[in-house]
């Protein structure tokens, strides 16, 4: 198996639209950026209530032109390229989805989200409850995230964290083309707030996305590796990371199992705690800083879940409780194969 | 901060018609009103103030957690509201009792919220499209402005046809056009023309910070440097706030774009029950806005029409009749299950929720039965 890591570019990739077919056995093979235009388009033309709003979606299709062509095939008033306000982009989201309407919301990058968090956290999650569950809020907010791609400062943050821990949102996480593909779907579907973050860093890198598949529940995590002493577990880029260790303790005799948590917020902890139970060690990864993180929440739940199965205590492999540092430090900041494979041997040393 | 050479006065404090250029163009306006109407909107007024009073009593009572009274606000909202047509949407901010009466509103509902048996409340589609209050400030300006937006491109706003065509009013304060939201809702509903009146009631005070720390030139300029056009009200005289917001609302409605309505009044009350305004202004600053009481006005204005004694008793006697229903309605409100907070937190089904309901229901089954060790 090899493992993608090379970081390609916007400029340099092309992006043109999928045409979307009901063609039933059709497998393509493409980006996780064309798997989210695919799926965005398949959602628009299936319903004319689902709209897109952000900044410089439209004729650019986006930063990194996941809209792209979607302003030319469904017009500018379902493909807004808005002011440049993102408390102002979210805020009239909520009351498009008031007024019957799904809107889909494009934040550039993950650390512009904050000027929105006010309408996320204190509106969109909570609308809903405040209602006593008369009115829905059907609102998706893209936000790509992470790093690994050499970005200045608010361009690599991993921020999950800090909307999990607000009730009435859902949080997903894609990490491969066909995941990206039926998860924006699945998003849009959903009758409920979901903050949907795309790994940037895995925009790019190819795969086979099945355009024919029947999308599954948001909620399901899925072991992507089966193995039988460790366990691991994380989400987005971080995934193909966990991937590539497997295959390096592999190569020395040491048998990995790896899921991939798609959903954050609630998380499925199903195939956590079967695979638990099987190799008796948990090691979790993310970009994300470790303090007060979705990675401590795991390393809580399994053991309080899943105690008398457990070797070793569930070990974290996070960024450090830092700001992010400069571009130059981030492969040294993020966790990498070594540092989890440093875990799997402490675990494994219990 | 208060009225301007450019401020729309259709009704003196001393109740009579104002005649010069400026109200030449509203007083029409005015003329469609019937009688019966008049005595309508003098009727709310005066029974919302009463609704108002009954509520400051149960909150020191202890019967609330808190009140918002809006007390001298009770004409900008009379006029605003009576200028709205059903097909429109209304966004309130946590002060429009009254907006929320004419409406439809079972005013019980806001005696819910806040007693603390409910975060919200009330279903707008029950209310006539008056939407639920909201707590952070500003933040509801944008939601009208998005559902504007929806209005424009689902074809509800700018057909021409005067009796389909909508369009959302939102209600804010003074404090509130401080907030950025406030202020992006302006350039949003602008750049999209969404048919959205913004309806400023500048009530002097934001808690205890007067209005000349959030903006040093009079409100109404603001929204004319977003390419909105906007008019400033005597907030306290119904007939102006009536008249200018409708010639707003059918701008808006006929796609014309937004409108802005800045109704200079005062909160003649706190802020709240938890509010001691004692501390922060005098009865200088106050008895003169007493003498413009938008309800003593709006009394003199129908008595020089002919309206006698018998009709302002009969008034007098629904706001008794209202104040005490609202009392016993109140007292019987009963306190929500804890299990319910698990149930709209979202829409769809929920792992989380449905696992900590049902260990909340098993730890208090081991209550009921004593399995606890009886400690509890």
């Amino acid at each position: 198996m090899t493992i993608d890591q090379t970081v390609s570019t916007p400029e340099s990739t092309p992006n043109a639209p999928v045409q979307a077919t009901d063609d039933a056995a059709t497998v393509q093979t493409m980006p996780m950026a064309r798997a989210l235009n695919a799926g965005m388009r398949k959602a628009m033309r299936d319903d004319d209530h689902v709209l897109l709003m952000g900044e410089d979606i439209g004729a650019l299709g986006g930063v990194f032109r996941i809209t792209e062509g979607l302003q030319a095939e469904f017009g500018k008033e379902r493909v807004m390229d808005t002011p440049l306000a993102e408390s102002g982009i979210v805020g009239t989201a909520i009351g498009l989805a008031m007024a019957g309407f799904r809107p889909v919301v494009e934040i550039q990058f993950d650390g512009f989200v904050f000027p929105a968090f006010n309408q996320i956290t204190t509106q969109l999650a909570k609308l809903t409850n405040r209602h006593e569950g008369r009115i829905s809020l059907p609102v998706v907010i893209r936000i790509p995230y992470g790093g690994h791609i050499g970005a200045v400062e608010h361009h690599q943050e991993s921020p999950e964290a800090l909307f999990a821990h607000t009730a009435g949102l859902r949080i997903v996480s894609p990490a491969t083309p066909n995941d990206a593909y039926w998860m924006i779907q699945e998003a849009i579907a959903s009758n409920d707030p979901v903050l949907f973050f795309e790994p940037k860093s895995r925009y790019w890198p190819k795969g086979e996305v099945d355009l024919s598949a029947s999308s599954g529940p948001l909620q399901q995590s899925r072991v992507v590796r089966e193995g039988s002493e460790v366990t691991l577990v994380g989400h987005g880029a971080m995934v193909s990371m966990m991937l590539s260790a497997a295959e390096l303790a592999g190569e020395e005799g040491t048998s990995i199992e790896v899921i991939d948590l798609r959903s954050l917020s609630p998380i499925d902890y199903g195939p956590i705690i079967e695979s638990v139970q099987k190799t008796g060690r948990l090691v979790v990864a993310s970009e994300a800083a470790g303090f007060s993180s979705i990675s401590s929440e795991i390393a809580a739940t399994v053991t309080e879940r899943a105690f008398y199965s457990l070797e070793a205590p569930v070990l974290r492999v996070t960024g450090f409780d830092t700001p992010f540092p400069s571009a130059r430090l981030e492969t040294l900041y993020l966790p990498d194969a070594d540092r989890i494979l440093e875990a799997v041997d402490r675990s494994l040393a219990y | 901060m208060s009225y301007t050479a450019a401020t729309v006065q259709l009704l003196t404090p001393e109740g009579v018609l104002v005649e010069n250029d400026v109200s030449a163009e509203y007083l029409p306006l005015i003329a469609d009103l019937s009688d019966e109407q008049l005595r309508e909107m003098h009727r709310h007024m005066v029974v919302t103030r009463r609704f108002d009073e009954e509520a400051t009593n149960l909150q020191r009572q202890g019967q609330l957690g808190m009140w918002v009274p809006s007390l001298g606000q009770e004409g900008a909202q009379v006029g605003s509201v009576f200028a709205s047509r059903p097909q429109d949407h209304i966004f309130p901010s946590y002060r429009e009792h009254l907006v929320g009466k004419v409406r439809g509103l079972d005013l019980i509902q806001i005696m819910r919220l806040l007693r603390g048996v409910t975060q919200g409340g009330w279903d707008p589609k029950e209310t006539n499209n008056f939407h639920i209050y909201t707590l952070v400030l500003g933040v509801q300006t944008l939601h009208a402005t998005g559902y504007a937006m929806g209005m424009n491109l689902d074809g509800r706003s700018g057909t021409g046809d005067p009796e389909k065509d909508a369009a959302v009013m939102v209600y804010f304060g003074d404090g509130s056009t401080s907030q950025g939201d406030v202020n992006e809702a302006m350039i949003f509903a602008a750049s999209y023309q969404a048919p959205v009146v913004f309806f400023l009631q500048n009530n002097h005070w934001a808690i205890s910070v007067p209005v000349k720390v959030q903006s040093r030139t009079p409100l109404y300029l603001r929204p004319q440097g977003f390419g909105i056009p906007s008019v400033q009200i005597d907030g306290n005289d119904a007939l102006a706030s009536y008249a200018v917001t409708r010639a707003s609302l059918e701008s808006a409605r006929s796609g014309a774009g937004p409108r802005y309505v800045e109704a200079v009044t005062y909160r003649m009350g706190a802020h709240t029950t938890s509010d001691d305004p004692t501390k922060y202004r005098s009865a200088d600053e106050t008895d003169p806005w007493a003498r413009r009481d938008p309800i003593l006005r709006f009394e003199a204005f129908l008595r020089a029409k002919g309206e006698g004694d018998a009709f302002f008793a009969d008034v007098a006697a629904e706001g008794e009749d209202f104040a005490s229903d609202i009392r016993t309605r109140t007292l019987a409100l009963e306190d929500p299950p804890l299990a319910g907070i698990f149930d709209n937190v979202y829409s769809d089904p929920h792992t989380l929720m449905d696992e900590q309901k049902q260990w909340l229901e098993q730890y208090e089954a081991t209550l009921n039965d004593g399995s606890n060790g009886g400690t509890a």
